[in-house]
């Protein structure tokens, strides 16, 4: 598969995991004078979108994760988004954070099904940072940092042919085979079936570059044509208008990847797993058995010894962030979980004993995360702590 | 499940299809080019289908109303790397003396039995000169006379000698012609009276390369791209039929190179070609959920290649991947779709 899948995937699922935080934390908003100590404020929001932000554009992850590499599991990036929500004073949950990763990848899936070309990728990434510098209009540091990555991102992408695209897209959908996860805000748009497929439409503009079916012309040995046809299609294409900005800035004139979520529309917690069939459990059956593979811990490792960890001036709790609007909500989705997307902190036993493994040992003690609404100061240190030291 | 006709003057045994029942598989089909190979036993009244789901490709064997019979699964022979290694293709490969299955994957190429329950023959991709931002695979299978040949993703074409019978297989030639991936192989019988069977090759650029097998493969003929990828290809009496990335499908005259035909035949890149040699029927299946069968003739005045269209089919939601005829006559056809854990089966009424 295509050695330059992994930013585009990174980024996108990043953005996607922005805008949901994003939201949810709007919608848990409180006004700063009225807020009690352990209730968000419109400030808190924006320094946890920035936190997270400039941990994920930070100079040495991107350099780690643009070199040429194949892909990874999705237990082993999992856990990269899973230290990345923590970047900040947040603190989910293992169901909020499974629900979030799941919300991501489906949303992802989706984009990446629904891309006209195989080269619209590059716009649904376009369309993630863009939103993502709206996040922090006001951090010329940072908006400087999301603008290099755009401009390697152009470098590498902005000159691929076609038939290295189409790599990239299949390595993508191989990615995300057989996930079939019902999103609320997919099925009320009805952009999702309710067995847990997209909808494909068959009308509207084709791609750019693509004329609409439904025409034969014939040639002579000359190049003359000499007949034209025209055949009957149940389709229902036109022309497409306009083709996307791939610059720094321009129209991307594609949504994919823009921002689905509001106030109007929120974050929903009705989510269900595939229904069981065989087909959806063939991936655990056929897949050989997990603990993650050297090679991946050793690519944990290096990625995630990129990433710097702002630790917040002066003891400070950290902020718990649910996904859910109830309790009672998160325990039946904790509950009917289905087996297979079960994203188990990833079993250090199974470590050989490398220098390098050690560290990502300390780094996967973090991960236990318990339900608690509010760090003692203490402990919140102590976390910060231990990753900074990295 | 949505059919539409072309009007005029057609023959109205093959113009309407119904849906057959589908084959369930145990692994959902991946996102490929050319993601069904069909093995037709018709003396045997049995059809095998062999479909890639990721590191494992499932092959299966069906009675005519497709009820399943056997099956079986393979994997991708591992090799050095990080993740599991994935197949890129399974396609059944019928020689003068005997049928092998041929697996191509991000390693190398597997060749066994026609019933994939011995390996004969491992190849291992050799890295040679690729830079580390070059995905290595082998793709594109496809036999000629009694040579296997095989493209990799350097546009190197692999040419195996086969014998009669046993693992003596042989690498007897590398084609280099293109500068790019190779995405699809065929062949057909030569219509000449010298009996050397006719290939093309086609590549991530566009471009066709047609080729005279033998002892030593000539190239005869050169058909540029124009900067989309030829997802796949077929052969038929002196036409190549050409599938893009541009939903576009083209025919060309062999021996000359000249475009005589261009249908805008579907919304998204074409992702499978097939042909039914003994009646011309064409097949064509693309990411838009379309299926189309196109039927072939020469003109009786100018000679040249012709068209028409005979029927389109839309696989609701299905990014199809797959889809080939199930018989000579074109009377049925099974297709695959990315993310779907069953081969959908149709035939005409």
């Amino acid at each position: 598969m295509s050695v330059r899948t992994l930013p585009l995937l990174f980024l996108n699922l990043g953005g996607e995991m922005l805008y949901i935080l994003d939201q949810r934390l709007r919608a848990q908003n409180i006004p700063g004078d009225k807020a009690r100590r352990d209730e968000w404020t419109e400030v808190d929001r924006k320094r946890v979108l920035n936190d997270i932000i400039s941990t994920m554009f930070n100079r040495k992850f991107m350099e780690e994760l643009f070199k040429p590499q194949e892909l990874y599991s999705k237990k082993a990036l999992r856990t990269v988004y899973d230290r990345l929500a923590h970047a900040s004073i947040m603190r989910l949950n293992q169901a909020s954070m499974d629900k979030l990763y799941d919300l991501m990848t489906m949303a992802l899936k989706y984009q990446v099904l629904l891309c006209p070309r195989p080269k619209d990728v590059l716009l649904v990434t376009f369309n993630h940072l863009d939103a993502i510098k709206g996040f922090i209009q006001d951090s010329p540091a940072l908006l400087h940092l999301v603008d290099e990555t755009f401009r390697q991102l152009l470098e590498i992408y902005g000159g691929l042919p076609a038939g290295e695209f189409h790599l990239i897209r299949q390595t993508l959908l191989a990615f995300f085979q057989d996930l079939h996860i019902r999103v609320s805000i997919f099925l009320k748009d009805r952009v999702q079936n309710s067995n847990g497929r997209f909808v494909l439409p068959v009308s509207g503009p084709v791609p750019w570059g693509i004329e609409v079916p439904g025409l034969i012309r014939m040639f002579n040995t000359k190049g003359e044509e000499v007949k034209r046809v025209e055949f009957q299609h149940s389709g229902n294409y036109v022309a497409a208008p306009k083709e996307g900005s791939f610059e720094l800035y321009g129209d991307r004139v594609l949504k994919l990847g823009t921002n689905m979520y509001s106030v109007n529309r929120p974050v929903e917690t009705h989510m269900s797993g595939p229904s069981n069939n065989l087909a959806s459990q063939t991936q655990q059956s056929i897949a050989p058995p997990n603990p993650l593979a050297k090679e991946e811990l050793n690519f944990l490792a290096r990625l995630m010894g990129g990433m710097e960890i702002k630790k917040p001036g002066g003891p400070e709790p950290g902020f718990q962030l649910n996904l859910f609007t109830t309790d009672e909500e998160e325990e039946q989705a904790a509950l009917s979980r289905p087996e297979e997307l079960s994203y188990e902190v990833v079993n250090i036993q199974a470590i050989q004993d490398q220098q390098r493994n050690k560290e990502l040992a300390r780094i996967m003690g973090e991960f236990e995360i318990t339900d608690q609404p509010r760090w003692s100061a203490s402990k919140g240190d102590d976390l910060l702590a231990m990753m900074d030291e990295l | 499940m949505v059919a539409a006709d072309s009007e005029g003057r057609k023959d109205p045994g093959v113009r309407m299809f119904r849906r057959e029942r589908s084959i369930p598989l145990r692994g959902s089909a991946a996102a490929l080019c050319n993601n069904l190979s069909v093995l037709q036993l018709p003396v045997r009244n049995l059809t095998h289908f062999g479909v890639v789901h990721g590191p494992s490709a499932q092959l299966l064997s069906a009675a005519p109303e497709g009820v399943p019979l056997a099956q079986r699964q393979l994997h991708a022979k591992e090799g050095a790397g990080v993740s599991p290694a994935l197949i890129t293709q399974v396609h059944w490969c019928v020689l003068p003396f005997r049928v092998l299955l041929v697996l191509t994957s991000h390693r190398g190429i597997q060749v066994y039995e026609s019933d994939g329950s011995v390996m004969v023959y491992w190849h291992a991709l050799d890295s040679g000169d690729a830079s580390p931002v070059q995905a290595m695979f082998a793709r594109g299978i496809a036999c000629s006379g009694h040579f296997i040949c095989v493209g990799t993703w350097s546009g190197r074409v692999l040419v195996f000698d086969i014998p009669a019978k046993g693992p003596n297989i042989v690498l007897s030639e590398e084609l280099a012609a293109h500068p790019t991936s190779i995405t699809d192989i065929a062949s057909e019988p030569a219509q000449g009276q010298d009996c050397m069977a006719d290939m093309v090759t086609a590549d991530d650029s566009g471009l066709l390369c047609v080729w005279q097998s033998g002892p030593k493969f000539k190239l005869s003929t050169r058909i540029p791209g124009f900067g989309v990828p030829c997802t796949s290809v077929q052969l038929w009496q002196g036409t190549v039929a050409a599938g893009y990335g541009n939903g576009q499908v083209r025919l060309y005259e062999t021996s000359t190179g000249i475009l005589h035909v261009q249908i805008n035949a579907h919304a998204r890149a074409i992702c499978a070609l097939d042909l039914a040699p003994e009646v011309g029927k064409l097949l064509s299946a693309a990411e838009d959920t379309f299926v189309h069968m196109w039927k072939l003739s020469r003109s009786p005045e100018s000679g040249h290649i012709e068209v028409e269209h005979c029927h389109g089919e839309c696989v609701p939601d299905t990014q199809v991947c797959g889809a080939r005829f199930c018989d000579p006559s074109g009377r049925s056809f099974a297709v695959t779709g990315y993310d779907l854990a069953e081969i959908l089966r149709f035939s005409s009424v």
